[in-house]
């Protein structure tokens, strides 16, 4: 079977959220590979270790660095990649998104071609969580979000999810989406033969227009949400020490609790 | 990639910024080596620091077969030979993320793939290579390179280990000294004179007959490497393990200078990534810690200590990588050298990289301890180990002493082969120097002072070295002191004009605006820097003339320094500073 995996150029984790007036200032950013699309990726090479899955391909949509992003999962054992790039995707919301995915997808074959189709559970920008889910659901297909565990054997997966106080078993049918998070596994390390073997691993690249889509459907016209702002959340404030007697100490506290606080 | 330029031509001409590599240039591959490189690093070396610091060899081991799992080992191994076969920019970007921030694996994995692997693949017969480099590339085997001897530490020419061929073998005797990664290694290239004269390389294996390793040195830093003594009593090696085989007999001390070239940009680099870790810990630790209701990161004695940390650390990595550029242009242009000879072109260069590396190392450690304040002196955090780690590097690849006098005794011979023509050049600096007027010269626009402040640097150089050499002639080597200013000053105009031209080619190609950061290390780095050129020049004067001369010649000195206008301290400190405090890491 062939696994298909989707993933995001995101901002490096270490990076300090700057903004220019009400939005982000990219100036300084450094990109990389999602961290939770790693577990999607490494799952799909395990898999591949294991004789299960025979091609992996990596799927992204974005501007030009998100070639960067594909090239780290190429690195880390995917066979060819696919590039989504066009001005006018610009704006795309998770729902937007997910559209283009499902059309990419069609366009290298679709369902009939994929049976394993991994995600991030989440991307460390946007944050929606819901990019895997849609998908599914445009599909008409299961999904299981949030797994730790995937065993697959035949056209069966059984998918473990953490829930709060213990774990949820699935087995579904495939083709399905997963959607991977920490204890999934252990991401590997690109090894530098393998880097070096992925600047030669192919990368279809596609427009809108390749994929047959619509300007207007997608980009901030085809979204159901847009982003207004970015604000910074407030720095946090220096903690107060209530200091005294007992009694005046839990008196005060109680004021506090009334008064400031109001959760009294 | 970088223009091809003869070795320390940098002393007689300037080069243009575009001819030179900086690292805002690496390839989106070369970047992808260095986050696999770093990463690899971080999440799992730096975790066990405490246990290879406790000499637990086990994962000292373990970890360093991961990293040759990676290919993190075998960079500068030809391909056909199990290795990467890359380009140096890419070797030492390596180099350098492998060596941020756990300064015992560092120094085990630097000796492993530089001065231990090398030999092999510069020297190696056919089949020596097939032999050991596959195994070495991977981290299979682990290398050790053995030189020194109890009386044979910088006077390297003087070693006393004896080989005598006796049928199928040579028989070694003797021992060596403080030899790095000795108890973990598996392969070791011994130097030895064949029957007490001819220099001579052997690749020696652990375990052959009369072959041991002595105790533990219990060392100042570095603690989690191995170093030890090796023994050879009738030490039986097989014959074909005579290093590039017979014609390198009584030209092993060749093979032994050019793997130190090797060794000591390594080194350099080496000292990038170690500087670019303490500034990072530094800063964090200045940002979180509070005194007088305020975190220290905002008290300006604490800025200019990250100011000046993160300034110099950036003009050594502007030098290392200039001249990572070097090589990889000279090792393509001078192809119908070996590579060996190709990188001894720039043997100067490596010299430099390793003097100005490791003393700019030193003090920024220093500076670390201090931003720490009372926890710096405990274990609690990395700035001691940091500090004592980074005191090796001044004393192994050549002490700096060695090494300054390799600079100024290279540059003679240069001068008198007429490699470079840096007699002419100091003659016509002699004849222009009265009527020169440095204000005159100087022009508006970005960095223009140092510009001007460069070239002058090159005069004043070239200057006091013509008179030098004029008078002290072949007495001119064994007149230490003033050997030791005319390296300093070779060293700080290759710093302060690597500096500068990386901010240059940063401000040609990404408009001015973008190297503003990079103008003001320059600046600061030229404001404390610039000066000292001055007072080297000066002091080589005194030491070799007196009277109306020495005074004629000290105000030409004076005419070629006086001139410049350093940039305000306080606004520079801030700037830079201001950056890094803000970013929470070396950001540039």
């Amino acid at each position: 079977m062939k696994a298909i995996c989707f993933v995001k150029s995101v901002p490096d984790t270490e990076t300090r959220v700057k903004l220019a007036g009400d939005r982000l200032d990219k100036s300084e950013i450094k990109y990389i590979l999602n961290p939770y699309d790693e577990f999607a990726v490494e799952e799909a090479v395990r898999k591949k270790e294991a004789g299960i899955v025979d091609e992996i391909v990596v799927v992204s949509m974005g501007p030009a660095r998100a070639q960067e992003a594909i090239r780290s999962a190429l690195a880390m054992g995917a066979d060819r990649g696919v590039h989504i790039e066009d001005d006018s995707l610009d704006g795309s919301d998770a729902y937007a998104t997910a559209k283009v995915l499902v059309e990419a997808l069609k366009k290298e074959g679709g369902l009939d071609t994929f049976q394993l189709l991994m995600f991030g559970q989440r991307a460390i920008d946007g944050d929606t969580w819901t990019v895997p889910s849609m998908v599914a659901e445009m599909l008409g297909i299961p999904s299981v979000c949030n797994i730790v565990k995937l065993d697959i054997d035949g056209n069966k997966a059984v998918a473990v999810r953490m829930v709060e106080g213990g774990e949820e078993v699935f087995e579904v049918e495939l083709p399905a989406v997963f959607a991977g998070r920490k204890g999934l596994n252990e991401p590997r390390y690109p090894s530098l033969p393998n880097i070096m073997k992925a600047k030669r691993k192919p990368i279809n690249k596609y427009t809108l227009a390749d994929l047959g889509i619509d300007a207007g459907t997608v980009g901030k016209a085809g979204s159901f949400t847009e982003v207004l702002k970015y604000e910074l959340p407030p720095a946090r404030q220096a903690g107060r020490k209530v200091e005294g007697e007992p009694e005046e100490v839990v008196e005060e506290l109680i004021k506090f609790l009334k008064e400031e606080a109001k959760v009294l | 990639m970088a223009e091809y330029k003869k070795g320390a031509i940098f002393l007689v001409e300037g080069t243009e910024p575009q001819d030179v590599f900086i690292p805002e240039e690496f390839t989106e591959e070369q970047r992808m080596f260095a986050k696999t490189a770093e990463d690899f690093v971080k999440k799992e070396v730096i975790p066990k620091s405490d246990e290879i610091e406790k000499k637990n060899y086990d994962v000292l081991v373990s970890l360093f077969k991961q990293a040759g799992e990676l290919g993190l080992l075998g960079a500068e191994v030809p391909e056909e030979y199990g290795g990467l076969g890359l380009d140096k920019v890419s070797a030492m970007l390596i180099s350098e993320k492998l060596s941020c921030g756990q300064g015992s694996f560092a120094t085990t994995v630097m000796a492993h793939t530089g001065i231990g692997t090398l030999p092999i693949v510069y020297f190696g017969t056919e089949d020596q290579k097939q032999k050991y480099l596959p195994k070495l590339a991977t981290g299979e085997y682990i290398s050790a390179y053995a030189l020194t001897e109890t009386n044979a530490g910088s006077d390297a020419m003087n070693i006393k280990t004896k080989a005598v061929l006796d049928g199928d073998y040579w028989v070694l005797n003797g021992s060596k000294q403080f030899i790095t990664n000795a108890g973990i290694a598996d392969v070791f290239i011994v130097y030895a004179k064949v029957d007490g004269e001819k220099h001579a390389a052997f690749i020696v294996e652990k375990g052959y007959e009369g072959f041991s390793i002595g105790p533990e040195e219990h060392k100042m830093g570095i603690v989690g490497s191995s170093t030890c003594p090796l023994y050879f009593d009738n030490c039986k090696v097989p014959k074909e393990n005579l290093l590039g085989g017979e014609e390198w007999i009584g030209k092993g001390h060749l093979i032994a200078f050019n793997i130190l070239n090797i060794g000591r940009y390594k080194l350099g680099m080496a000292c990038v990534g170690s500087s670019k870790y303490a500034i990072e810990e530094a800063v964090k630790y200045a940002n979180q810690r509070k005194q007088f209701g305020v975190t220290i990161s905002s008290f300006d004695m604490i800025k200019e200590k990250i100011a000046r940390m993160t300034a110099r650390a950036w003009v050594l990595e502007s030098a290392a990588y200039r001249t990572a550029g070097l090589l990889d242009a000279g090792l393509e242009a001078l192809k119908d050298r070996s590579p060996a000879e190709a990188i001894a072109e720039y043997a100067i260069e490596c010299s430099i990289l390793k003097v100005f590396g490791s003393e700019i190392l030193d003090t920024i450690v220093d500076d670390m301890i201090q931003i720490y304040g009372g926890y710096g002196y405990t274990e609690e955090y990395p700035a001691a180990r940091a500090y004592r780690d980074s005191r090796i590097n001044r004393i192994f690849e050549g002490t700096n002493e060695i090494n300054r006098l390799v600079i100024v005794a290279m540059l003679g011979r240069k001068a008198m082969k007429n490699e470079i023509p840096l007699v002419q050049a100091a003659t016509q600096v002699g004849k222009e120097i009265l009527t020169l007027m440095p204000m005159s010269l100087l022009k508006p626009g970005f960095l223009a002072e140092e510009k001007l402040a460069v070239e002058m640097a090159r005069k004043l150089l070239l200057m006091v070295a013509g008179l030098a050499t004029q008078k002290l002639k072949d007495k001119l080597r064994d007149e230490q002191i003033v050997v030791e200013a005319l390296a300093d000053m070779v060293i700080d105009l290759y710093a302060m004009e690597s500096g500068l031209l990386r901010a240059l080619k940063i401000a040609q190609e990404q408009g001015e605006e973008k190297a503003k950061y990079q103008a003001a290390m320059v600046r600061y780095f030229f404001y404390e820097t610039f000066p000292k050129m001055a007072l080297n020049a000066n002091k080589v004067l005194c030491s070799i003339e007196s009277g109306d001369m020495l005074r004629t010649q000290l105000s030409v000195v004076r005419k070629l320094t006086r001139w410049y206008v350093p940039g305000n301290p306080v606004e520079l400190i801030r700037t830079i500073a201001d950056k890094v405090i803000e970013e929470e890491k070396y950001c540039f």
